[in-house]
């Protein structure tokens, strides 16, 4: 063990309480601004303690903002992502990883190739591509002739039964976030490591793919499950851009956009006493997720990007 | 603690071998028996059934998008009728010709650099910290990282609060202090401001890594300098600074990745890209003249730009992963 310094220590402690300080500093004012009246809120010098009014506060910008139902989507979003991208992913990683079969290769590098771009980069065609997600099979059945052949045999409209528009539904605010091969280049990586004895094993015990799969690749992949999931939730949680984009109608809002229209604009009132108790629910979920399960999350931050 | 276990997942793995991502990295330039378990399934039907989704959803989302980005790129969209007329480069020779697009590019990179290097330092400083005080260790890093749970967009929220010229506390002490701040009307305090608050956002993800990458440092080197004479901060520049430089880059990279693709929410809540376009970032921008004033074209051809920024940023992430396992100790 080497020296210690006293001084350095007495240093460290104020870098750090400095550090915690700015931190803390934002959600300290906001939690004052959300406890005041609108009256209070915007006297100047601006209050120092907080006022009794944040339950009230709090109350008052749910009601407004209909966050029951945006709270239920956001929930629904976030599930939809973790449990959507872990399934996708875990499968997919098994597949290349554990099995010998043709273009094995060539599906790889389509998985991996997706890691390069992120979705910002593709704003507007991702947004066409969910707006019309029958597009492409539209295309491809009347450049192969399906659709006259069928029109013309059958009568059946392929065009208008192909038309599929996943703006404003919860299947356009989680695929297109789903679309990313990071989680599953985190489990080849994972699999890459498992000892090749224990399946071995499995084989000579009779066991198939599937069988080991679930009895033993599952069960050993748990923590990284677990890791991936707190870190999936953040994800789907704090989307901001593409709710913006893909919902139109408030019933579909996720939280996260409900806030944004609590926030005071130019003209109107400026209730930012109501805004400020919002964003304490609003970033309630994912705050309460770090701090019990903060042990977790940074292993599996620092982790995922080995 | 042993130093690997620190950034170790666990998971049971018995011979996690020492190098995964060399091994990978090697692996996706070989032949097609790399990345292959040696002992494994011969069911090929098994396993298209098993990537179907993953394909089936990059399709969708992500082949048939970037590829319709690309050829938009090339087109010039009529208004009205909706066809769409080759013009080659014609986009890219308008985009980059534009001075606004120019200021745009000018800004974000250097938005980028500042965010970056301060990010960078201010984590390192705190990192430096928490190695050596061992008393509320824990409750330090719980704090600084508790803004890793804020999404970006709430971040510009509150900071957008703070420094509101008419309401926000520490508007007013600036105000106070004689300084006319407005960053409704003022380029520069919007984009400071922009800056503050996405360097708070980003500081935890930092410091988380570094905090890992201090503690990976094994005590029997430290302990050597000690003899040697070496105290703390010569310590912490001559040993574990250069032994965490792989991770230093590492931050970098994903820094700017940061500061260029993800900080769209702040700049949203906060300014608007305003005033007089001081804080529209290129990522910005793309959605500005693609969903605000429907220049397509023009969009697409920002879209392609990016890609080529973000695919030069990745292979930079990728060798900054394999620098990082190769230093590792």
């Amino acid at each position: 063990m080497v020296e210690r310094h006293i001084g350095l220590s007495i240093f460290c402690h104020i870098v750090l309480l400095i550090g915690a300080a700015i931190v803390c500093m934002p959600l300290y004012f906001a939690f004052v601004a959300g406890s005041l009246t609108i009256g209070e809120v915007q006297q100047v010098p601006f209050p120092l303690v907080p006022g009794p009014h944040f339950v009230e506060n709090t109350v008052a910008a749910w009601k407004e903002g209909g966050f029951g139902q945006l709270y239920i989507n956001s929930f629904i979003v976030t599930a939809g992502i973790v449990i959507g991208k872990l399934a996708v992913s875990i499968i997919a990683g098994f597949a290349v990883t554990y099995f010998r079969f043709p273009f094995r290769m060539t599906a790889f590098w389509l998985i991996f190739i997706s890691l390069m771009l992120p979705v910002e980069v593709r704003i507007i065609p991702t947004y066409e591509a969910v707006a019309d997600a029958g597009g492409p099979l539209r295309s491809l059945f009347s450049a192969i002739g399906l659709t006259d052949f069928l029109a013309n045999t059958t009568g059946y409209q392929l065009e208008t039964a192909l038309q599929w528009n996943m703006i404003n539904s919860y299947g356009g605010l989680i695929l297109p976030l789903i679309a990313s091969a990071s989680a599953t280049f985190l489990f080849r990586q994972f699999f890459l490591t498992v000892p090749d004895e224990l399946c071995e094993a499995a084989k000579l015990d009779g066991a198939g793919p599937m069988k080991f799969f679930r009895d033993v690749l599952l069960p050993l992949s748990k923590s990284n499950i677990a890791a991936l999931s707190i870190i999936l939730f953040l994800y789907g949680w704090n989307q901001y851009l593409w709710p913006l984009l893909f919902t139109t109608e408030k019933s579909m809002y996720t939280a996260m956009i409900g806030l944004k229209d609590l926030i005071p604009v130019a003209d109107a009132q400026p209730a930012w006493n109501i805004a400020m108790a919002a964003s304490f629910f609003v970033m309630a979920p994912p705050a309460l997720v770090i701090l019990l399960m903060q042990r977790w999350f940074t292993k599996g931050l620092v982790d995922s990007s080995k | 603690m042993p130093a690997s276990e620190a950034i170790d997942i666990g998971g049971g793995a018995v011979t996690r071998p020492r190098y995964p991502l060399r091994r990978s990295l090697g692996s996706l330039a070989g032949s097609s028996e790399v990345g292959l378990k040696a002992s494994h399934f011969r069911r090929p039907w098994l396993a298209v059934g098993l990537l179907a989704p993953q394909l089936l959803i990059l399709l969708f989302f992500f082949f048939i998008p970037t590829y319709k980005a690309l050829s938009l790129a090339f087109v010039q969209v009529d208004p009205f009728g909706g066809t769409m007329i080759f013009v080659g480069l014609d986009n890219f020779t308008t985009l980059f010709s534009s001075p606004e697009y120019r200021d745009s590019a000018i800004l974000t990179l250097w938005f980028s650099f500042v965010q970056c290097f301060a990010t960078l330092f201010i984590a390192g400083l705190l990192a430096f910290a928490t190695d050596v005080v061992i008393r509320g260790r824990a409750i330090y890093k719980g704090v600084i990282l508790l803004p890793y749970a804020i999404a970006p967009a709430i971040s510009g929220v509150l900071w957008a609060f703070l420094f509101n010229p008419v309401v926000g506390p520490l508007a007013h002490m600036l105000q106070d202090l004689g300084y006319a701040w407005d960053p409704n009307r003022r380029p520069f305090d919007a984009l400071l401001l922009v800056s503050v608050a996405a360097i708070w956002k980003h500081i935890c993800y930092d410091y988380i890594f570094l905090v890992a990458a201090f503690l990976a440092v094994p005590a029997s080197v430290i302990e050597a300098a000690a003899i040697d004479g070496a105290r703390p901060v010569r310590r912490f520049l001559t040993v574990t600074l250069p032994m965490a430089a792989p991770t230093i880059f590492f931050l970098v990279v994903m820094n700017f990745v940061y500061g260029l693709f993800e900080t769209f929410g702040i700049i949203d809540t906060i300014t608007h890209g305003g005033p007089a376009g001081s804080t529209n970032t290129l990522v910005y921008k793309v959605y500005q003249d693609g969903f605000r004033q429907l220049d397509l074209g023009s969009s697409a051809a920002q879209s392609v730009v990016l890609m080529v920024i973000a695919v030069v940023f990745t292979i930079l992430q990728f060798r900054s992963l394999e620098r990082k396992v190769n230093y590792q100790v």
